[in-house]
């Protein structure tokens, strides 16, 4: 074992782990994060906490992770390249780790464009995959970016994230690969309705053999409505939502919607569930964290493993 | 080469207002080949403004000139014999010879009348786009010669984020991803496997991070 995380523990028996998240408020209101994240209480493995997600200012996700950690949950600590540079995020990652924060992910984070703050700069010091490389160097060999030693590693369970559905798709697996070799310990992947795509890119990594060198978690996330389905497909970057997953959300009255949502999705944990390779899901229930529990219930992820 | 468009003419009268002969000056290199501020946006820029005062019922003597390159000490010289009797200057070039002009005539206001914009190319006719970010540290040789420092909207320099879609980018339709260009360009040099190179964490010293850049060459140095 690398670390003391939770999660690591649970992939590591062997489990499908599961995990969820939780974004921070647009204030300074503690209630309204760890009400939501009440919802996952003992239904989750872990709870990713965002950062600044779709470029909207919000709590950060060192204080939110601190939060749910209060709350005798596992937080999973979200790090974005856009709003720090080098220096201010491995300040973060040694408070967080001091503070029991053991499991982040390490992403470069929505571009400012599309949020509230568009005129704010781009900080993109390092990218990604150098994060991942960054945040493996400060676990392995206590060293800092710069070269310098650290007194007290920060011993953090790396993800990261992948997107089996963007452009070019041929890339989508070198990328993991790229990702693994920096030292990335998991993945969560972008929502997966798009089925026989994401089962295309897991023929290329297990054919790389790259299944074996770190855990998959499989992201879903449940659809309130038609109208959520349409915004997915035609709005979101990079978001592959196939027509008849749209049309079977239309095909049912608008307030059977939701449990159509849900249903999609048990379904499509249920159909990843075979793929070889998926060590896990990630659920994203946006602003919906009370399906959770249904869904990790409905879908026989439950009881959570309990693991000392 | 460096681009540049021109300020709003409302930005610029609020410059010179305060003056009754200012020099218009423009320069030769870049902003004229990218039709900003080269002779002929000099004499438009020089009409515009007249016309604007005498709409407002002022008046102001505007004396013209164009210089070679408004960044090297050498052609600013040009500009000695003619200065004495100008109030102000307003410069048409881009930031760099705005600031040969304040560093030379140190008792003479200058004002730019246009925005630098970046280092770019011409796509087509009237058509400029962002090439390079001057990071002092080319690595064009690994990435098919695209630069995804200038061309990603992230800067990323390991592969393109998960918003690359048929070749756009996640921020606009009408900006190529980046790193579809370099797979592309990696692909047709039979290149692939350079993907896989990791590009490890950037020195931004030479980027400007170390503070403002000087290039010293001794052969060449007085």
């Amino acid at each position: 074992m690398k670390t003391e995380s939770n999660l690591e523990k649970v992939l590591a028996a062997g489990h499908l782990a599961v995990t969820s998240e939780c974004g921070p408020p647009r204030g300074a209101i503690a209630k309204e994060l760890t009400d939501k994240a009440k919802f996952l209480e003992g239904v989750v493995d872990a709870v990713n906490v965002t950062d600044n997600q779709t470029a909207m200012v919000r709590m950060s996700s060192l204080a939110g992770s601190v939060l749910i950690k209060q709350q005798g949950m596992n937080p999973l600590l979200q790090v974005v390249t856009r709003d720090r540079n080098r220096l201010a995020i491995q300040a973060d990652i040694l408070g967080a780790y001091s503070l029991g924060i053991d499991t982040m992910l390490c992403l470069s984070g929505d571009h400012t464009k599309f949020g509230d703050h568009p005129m704010a700069a781009n900080v993109h010091d390092i990218d990604s995959i150098q994060l991942i490389q960054m945040v493996k160097a400060m676990r392995d060999e206590s060293k800092f970016q710069g070269g310098s030693d650290i007194k007290g590693a920060p011993k953090m369970f790396i993800g990261a994230a992948a997107n089996p559905f963007a452009d070019p798709f041929e890339l989508r697996v070198m990328r993991l690969a790229k990702k693994i070799a920096a030292g990335v310990d998991f993945i969560q992947t972008q929502c997966i309705f798009n089925v026989e795509k994401f089962e295309l890119w897991m023929e290329g990594v297990r054919k790389m053999g790259l299944h074996k060198k770190c855990y998959i978690l499989a992201g879903v996330t449940p659809m309130k409505s038609v109208g959520a389905a349409r915004y997915m497909k035609n709005r979101v970057p990079g978001m592959d939502v196939p027509a008849d997953v749209v049309e079977r959300m239309a095909s049912v009255p608008k307030e059977k919607q939701p449990d159509e949502g849900v249903d999609i999705c048990i379904e499509t944990i249920e159909r990843l569930k075979k793929v070889e390779g998926v060590a896990g899901f990630h659920i994203m229930a946006i602003e919906w964290e009370e399906k959770v529990e249904e869904i990790v219930r409905r879908a026989g992820l439950y009881p959570r493993p309990e693991i000392s | 080469m460096i681009t540049a468009e021109r300020k709003p003419l409302e930005e610029i009268i609020e410059y010179i207002k305060p003056y009754k002969r200012i020099l218009l000056l423009g320069c030769n290199e870049c902003v004229t080949v990218c039709a900003a501020g080269g002779r002929k946006e000099v004499g438009l820029l020089a009409s515009g403004l007249q016309l604007a005062m005498l709409k407002s019922g002022s008046s102001i003597e505007i004396r013209e000139h164009t210089l070679e390159r408004q960044c090297d000490p050498e052609y600013v010289e040009e500009l000695v014999p003619m200065i004495g009797s100008e109030e102000a200057i307003l410069s048409m070039a881009c930031g760099c010879g705005v600031q040969q002009l304040a560093t030379r005539f140190k008792d003479k206001p200058v004002f730019p009348a246009l925005n630098t914009k970046f280092m770019g190319g011409s796509l087509s006719q009237g058509v400029w786009d962002e090439r390079c970010k001057g990071c002092g540290d080319c690595l064009l040789g690994l990435t098919g010669g695209i630069c995804p420092i200038a061309k990603c909207a992230k800067q990323l320099m390991n592969g393109p984020c998960g918003g690359s879609t048929d070749g756009k980018c996640e921020i606009s339709d009408d900006v190529e991803c980046a790193w579809q260009l370099i797979w592309n360009r990696l692909k047709a040099l039979g290149q692939e496997d350079r993907f896989l190179d990791i590009m490890p964490a950037k020195d931004w010293r030479s980027g400007g991070g170390g503070g403002p850049r000087k290039i010293i060459r001794e052969d060449l140095a007085e």
